[in-house]
């Protein structure tokens, strides 16, 4: 058990001036933190929700999850100027998922375990931390996450700063005094539960998902009242259709996803009590359709041959109403998940043209290495191809059933040895989350290229009873990289560029503007800056620690365009950066070290947040 | 000549404190027949008989066994730790002190008397595994069954690892007493300590076969150490020889079964 994990943070300004203080700001109009139109926008292209123009609210951005910002100050003509502003240590080692908001010259930074929420007053630079709020989260949790103590950020409404808290809690905070304004309780530690998301505000809910599908939970998303933290609904991923909130409004398009309780007949025996879905990613939403989307985590328990079935409803796509919790559609991506395919990735609503008419997309870059899009209406599946060559346990989905079309030889069974299966269980890509720019029509996806052989037995121990575990072991797959960040051709299901890394996966969000610049990070430490069209680094600044962060771009009070993102590596796969974390077991942290062994010779943990301008 | 012998009682006194270090054995607070912070689990008191034999003080270091435990050890928060299987790879493993194994565990007033995977009958009852809750394994039960497509008919049962109040290890075998399932495939040490005070007569048989390719049903049970920590690995060896008998006592008063040796 690791000794209390200490709260320091030493502010260490990389230069003197964060934001010059009293410069001329232009007062700013209310309300125009948002915007919907995008200049030069793409022809057949348009967005769903309004996109951030200065501040930064919610964990993606906006609404659609596109994590494309309209400001263009910073742009392909002069992004090779920019430099560290500013720069501060949280003191914590371990992996700084998520990013920062930025509300009213206010930067709200969430600290992975003991998730304190530090505000920044971004007029007064120089000066002390307007404040801290510590939780003081119970230490126990620590030894319950299952890869790392990580948190995924915050969201911004009604005056508040809400966020949750590894201990199962969410909590509201005064976002201006840094009160405490209340804090609901949201999960059991008792039965395996965290909880590492980022919460969605959709009008009067804040949206919470858990997590905790490694040990047996059932997995839910649940609605807390944005006034009161009092519990409006909560949805379970598996057990029968009022657990689920399946009910009158449920229209599934495929057949596969229809029927009675399916969340209960596709299991064995009471066996959905465990059934894992948990949802510990990213929640998005369609103020148009009045639709919140959101995937599910891989099934309980872990050995597949002991569930026979689709273990619904693991590994799904939900559209549901964000008012009631009722489902809308459901599109299971991978029944009876053995591979341990959660599909908590982000889903991006974006219209555009599609065969000749516009549709309500939804983008769904698959951990299985598919790139989906989808009806976000109906829940059709429009277009499934491979995002990541490498791709081998299905050929393809069928678009008529909704079915994989999977190759049998590539299915995991316990005690028996499946070799190369592409990708790995850290997906195609991890639940980094890809950004959509409306004016070039591509999705920028940081992905893997890691692959695993699942087979044998090792002895394991565990309160008191020998089991026996999987021997996962990951490795880099074909082609002489591990890392890929890829730009998506949506319209036409294809991609048209790619950087590749030759060592580590890209384990970093993406952030994409007006100005034509798409920013993401390595593992190595890497913060670059690429040409939306053309794929060449423009830019690029080695930080302290590898990047598993989200970038994200502001407008401070001197009127100047910023871009943030955290340095600082760890989460599952950056784990094995740590120094108590041997390479020597390629087995180790569920089987990933065999693909990262490499990393400590590139990086090592220890987290800060950067912000960079011109 | 009072002045001498109270110069060997000085000298003896100094040499016992500075042999009676303390002896830190990373233990579970909650983990019963195992261990608790009562010190009321068969480990608390081999983990005494162990420190009395090399001179040494029990100094518990408590922590839920689970993923860090290991790692503590390896870290130093603690000089061993009780009971692991023999070769385990997180830590330096002693000779075994002891062999145990799964067992079927059904009420007596059944006469089920199961003692095979291969018994037909386990095609319809109703069978209680325990879920390993760390994500990546299975009790190795779960894969004999798996075998012969006895799947739907099992009902699966957390190992209740409470982390902040009542730790329930045998929710399974509640469930046997009271006719929820009919059989449980339990590891034998939990079976065994719930047997001798449970209110219905239970009947345990240890599984058959033993084994089945990769996968064992009985385990050797060691002491682990540091890896590397050679010196505390041969000083536990000799005890565990020397105290066999002991050892064994102990264990039966347990009510731990014994499996046959391993070939």
């Amino acid at each position: 058990m690791k000794p209390g994990i200490h709260v320091s943070f030493a502010m260490s300004w990389a230069a003197a001036v964060f934001l010059s203080v009293g410069c001329g700001r232009q007062p700013q109009v209310v309300n125009a933190q948002t915007a919907t139109n995008v200049p030069a926008i793409a022809p057949g292209v348009r967005m769903a929700s309004p996109l951030p123009n200065g501040d930064w609210e919610m964990p993606s951005g906006d609404y659609a999850n596109t994590r494309f910002s309209t400001l263009d100050k910073i742009n392909t003509a002069n992004v090779g100027n920019l430099k560290v502003v500013a720069s501060m240590t949280t003191g914590i080692p371990h992996g700084h998922e998520g990013g920062p908001l930025v509300v009213n010259n206010t930067m709200y930074v969430v600290t992975p375990f003991p998730n304190n929420l530090i505000a920044i007053d971004l007029k007064n630079p120089k000066g002390p931390l307007k404040w801290v709020y510590h939780p003081y989260p119970d230490s126990r949790a620590v030894g319950i996450a299952c890869c790392d103590v990580v948190n995924r950020g915050a969201s911004y409404a009604d005056g508040k700063i809400i966020y949750n808290t590894l201990d199962d809690h969410t909590v509201a905070v005064d976002a201006n005094t840094g009160k405490e304004v209340w804090r609901a309780t949201v999960g059991d530690m008792n039965i395996g539960e965290t909880v590492t998301s980022a919460p969605l505000i959709v009008k009067n809910h804040v949206i919470v998902g858990d997590s905790g599908g490694e040990l047996g939970v059932r997995g839910k998303v649940i609605a807390l009242d944005l006034k009161t933290g009092k519990e409006a609904w909560r949805a379970y991923s598996s057990g029968p259709d009022n657990e689920a909130l399946i009910g009158p409004d449920f229209k599934p398009f495929y057949n596969k996803d229809r029927g009675k309780d399916l969340g209960v007949t596709t299991w064995t025996t009471d066996q959905w009590k465990l059934g894992g879905g948990t949802q510990w990613g990213w929640i998005s939403y369609d103020p148009e359709l009045n639709l919140i989307f959101y995937g599910t985590g891989n099934p309980g328990v872990w050995n597949a041959d002991q569930r026979p079935g689709d273990n619904k409803w693991s590994c799904t796509i939900f559209a549901r109403n964000p008012d009631t919790g009722q489902a809308k559609w459901a599109f299971q991506i991978n029944p009876h998940d053995s591979r341990d395919y959660d599909e908590i990735m982000e889903n991006i609503a974006v219209d555009m043209d599609w065969g000749g008419r516009m549709r309500k997309l939804l983008l769904h870059p698959s951990r299985n290495g598919f790139m989906l899009v989808l009806d976000r209406e109906t829940g059709e599946l429009l277009s499934a191809q491979k995002f990541e060559a490498s791709t081998n346990w299905a050929s393809g989905y069928d678009l008529k059933t909704g079915l994989p079309m999977e190759d049998p030889s590539k299915q995991t069974h316990q005690g028996k040895t499946t070799e190369d299966i592409c990708p790995s269980s850290t997906g195609g890509k991890e639940f980094v989350p890809s950004s959509f720019s409306p004016r070039t029509g591509l999705l920028y996806i940081p992905a893997h290229n890691t692959c695993m052989s699942y087979g044998g037995v090792k002895a394991g121990y565990i309160a008191g009873t020998p089991y026996l575990g999987a021997s996962v072991k990951m490795k880099p797959g074909p082609g002489g990289f591990q890392g890929e960040f890829i730009a998506w051709d949506v319209k036409n299901s294809k991609p048209v560029w790619s950087i590749k890394e030759p060592v580590l996966p890209v384990y970093s969000g993406v952030l994409s503007t007006a100005g034509d610049v798409v920013f993401y990070g390595t593992m190595d430490g890497y913060f670059r800056a690429v040409d939306a069209r053309k794929g060449n680094v423009l830019w690029q600044y080695k930080t302290s620690s590898g990047i598993v962060g989200n970038p994200m771009t502001y407008i401070g009070p001197d009127g100047k365009q910023y871009v943030a993102v955290y340095s600082g590596v760890g989460g599952w796969m950056g784990a094995v950066a740590f120094p108590d974390i041997s390479a020597d077991d390629d087995y180790a942290a569920l089987g990933v070290v065999g693909a990262m062994k490499q990393i400590k010779n590139y990086t090592a943990p220890g987290g800060t947040l950067y912000v960079f301008g011109m | 000549m009072s002045s001498v012998c109270s110069t060997i009682v000085a000298v003896c006194t100094c040499l016992g404190l500075a042999t009676a270090a303390d002896l830190h054995v990373c233990s579970d607070p909650d983990n019963l027949p195992y261990s608790n912070r009562q010190q009321q689990g068969f480990e608390n008191q081999l983990a005494a008989m162990t420190a009395r034999d090399l001179g040494r003080t029990v100094k518990y270091v408590w922590i839920p066994q689970r993923g860090p435990f290991f790692k503590a050890l390896q870290q130093g928060a603690c000089d061993m730790v009780m009971g692991v299987p023999t070769d385990f790879p997180a830590a330096l493993t002693t000779q075994p002190y002891y062999r145990s194994t799964y067992v079927f565990a059904s009420l007596r007033s059944k006469h089920l008397n199961i003692r095979s995977f291969d018994d037909k009958r386990l095609k319809t009852l109703r069978i209680g595994l325990q879920i390993v809750a760390e994500g990546d394994g299975d009790v190795p039960p779960a894969q004999a069954l798996a075998h012969r497509g006895i799947v739907s008919n099992i009902s699966w049962f957390r190992l209740n690892r409470n982390f902040l109040g009542a730790h329930r290890p045998a929710s399974l075998l509640d469930a046997v007493e009271k006719g929820d399932i009919d059989v449980a495939i339990v590891w034998g040490p939990i079976a065994g300590s719930y047997a001798r005070t449970a209110s219905a007569p239970l009947a345990l048989t240890p599984v058959s076969p033993q084994a089945e390719g990769d996968t064992p049903f009985a385990f050797n049970i060691s002491m682990g150490v540091r890896p590397g920590d050679t010196n505390l690995k041969a000083a536990l060896n000799s005890m565990i020889r020397g105290r066999r008998d002991e050892i064994r006592r102990l264990l039966d008063q347990f009510g731990v079964p014994e499996a046959p040796a391993n070939r």
